[in-house]
């Protein structure tokens, strides 16, 4: 076992994992962080997406004691005082979701698009999501809310 | 899927990380960013004692000048490299080609040097720099040496880094004032390169001055289309001829459900005519 010690939206953990623990299994498992979905498992569908210290990452791509040390932002560390994050609250208003599993991986991946870019075009916002997989094939609404969610500043937000 | 039980080491400095390397011997597996790695761990393909994670080497990292050299950190990530002012100056086909790996999550954790050492043919970065003519610099226990880029790449899966040893560094002499452009044809987002080209060119008043192509994905290595380069000088940017018909000579490409090599050799002229014409500001 080795001691890590993470911080996870804004509360610092330390716990003893095996090496091979996977960042998405720690945050689920040890920290009962289940916002982050587990999708395809192997790398490809961008479900499990989180911030390491601030930056997109596939969490079932990153072991737990890589993180040691660092910052981790999850679905769960975006509302603050129950206040949706801007992003989550347009992606409620576009509907964009249909079974809704993609979701928290879409939305940490389009929170990350607005820290490059915070006024993206329609196609920058289709390239910046190509690491994330709807299997539902709902990306029309997604685009729409993430565009919907850059116009009304979520960007100066996405700093965090 | 999780991979099997390893021990893992965390050095801080160059030196240590040689000396678990030396240690671990044939146990050991070295952790870069961990995106080719970890998904070839989860499945099991391989099954190492000990990994040992260059991630804590901050002497690894970063992009400077050296003279007429930029040197970029074999753990500087792609998204790094991508977004790098001094790569776009003086390398800008190789930004482009790191700004087209695989999706934006992978390109926060993958590394410049994770990715070229890891060789797999259809990975997008061996093919600028082998056009740009870059150097390797690899450390080993009995010091450091530089390998030219046309010797690094030697097989499938296999460069010149041998048992022991850690690519430190990438250096790669400045081209300034050259266009550069990164054509990748894939028939999904975040696919591998079915075939790509890498293109730079000097254009001098209108005509192609100098030319480097590399080429993805048309064999077991990085390859360089060198009738190609030599039939583009002089050419006028606005009509390139038939200089790119002979993009596809001399390689070998594989033959998969993404297409067959004859389809690939068609394809490395097509895309070979659309990066040098991108790269030329056409």
């Amino acid at each position: 076992m080795t001691r890590i010690s993470v911080t996870v939206d804004g509360v610092k953990y330390s716990d003893d994992v095996e090496p091979r623990t996977l960042l998405v299994h720690y945050l689920r498992e040890n920290l009962g962080k289940v916002g982050t979905v587990i999708g395809c498992d192997t790398s490809n569908c961008g479900a499990c997406t989180v911030h390491l210290d601030g930056r997109s990452v596939k969490a079932c791509n990153v072991l737990a004691v890589q993180a040691d040390g660092h910052e981790v932002t999850t679905i769960e560390g975006l509302a603050e005082g129950g206040q949706l994050h801007p992003m989550q609250q347009a992606f409620h208003e576009h509907h964009a979701l249909q079974c809704g599993y993609c979701t928290p991986g879409m939305i940490m991946q389009a929170i990350d698009i607005l820290k490059d870019n915070a006024s993206p075009s329609e196609e920058q916002i289709r390239a910046g999501l190509e690491g994330n997989l709807c299997r539902c094939t709902g990306y029309h609404n997604i685009v729409k809310a993430v565009s919907a969610a850059a116009e009304a500043g979520a960007g100066s937000k996405a700093g965090e | 899927m999780i991979p099997a039980s390893f021990e893992y080491l965390a050095p801080t400095s160059l030196a240590d990380a040689l000396s678990a390397l030396a240690e671990a011997g044939d146990e050991g597996k070295v952790l870069a960013g961990g995106q080719s790695l970890l998904p070839v761990l989860r499945m099991r393909l391989n099954a190492p004692e000990k990994v040992i994670d260059l991630g804590r080497i901050e002497e690894l990292r970063g992009i400077r000048e050296d003279g007429d050299h930029l040197v970029i950190g074999a753990m500087t990530t792609h998204a790094d490299v991508a977004a790098s002012d001094l790569v776009w100056e003086h390398a800008a086909v190789l930004a482009d080609a790191a700004a087209e790996v695989a999706d934006p999550q992978i390109r926060h954790r993958g590394t410049i040097g994770g990715a070229l050492v890891h060789a797999d043919p259809a990975g997008d970065l061996g093919a600028p720099v082998l056009a740009l003519d870059a150097e390797f610099v690899i450390a080993g226990p009995g010091g450091e040496r530089t390998v030219a880029a046309a010797d690094f790449f030697v097989d499938l899966f296999e460069t010149a880094v041998e048992d022991g040893e850690l690519l430190t560094a990438i250096r790669i002499p400045k081209h300034t004032g050259w266009g550069g452009h990164y054509e990748k044809f894939v028939r999904v987002a975040h696919q591998w390169s079915i075939v790509a080209v890498a293109a730079a060119v000097r254009v001098e008043d209108g005509a192609i001055a100098e030319a480097k192509v590399g080429l993805t994905n048309m064999g077991s290595t990085p390859l360089r289309a060198a009738a190609v380069e030599s039939a583009l000088v002089g050419r006028s940017t606005g009509d390139l001829g038939d200089a790119c018909s002979a993009a596809a000579d001399g390689t070998n490409p594989p033959s998969d459900l993404n297409g067959d090599a004859e389809y690939r050799k068609h394809l490395a002229t097509v895309l070979t005519k659309r990066a040098v014409l991108a790269a030329a500001g056409g």
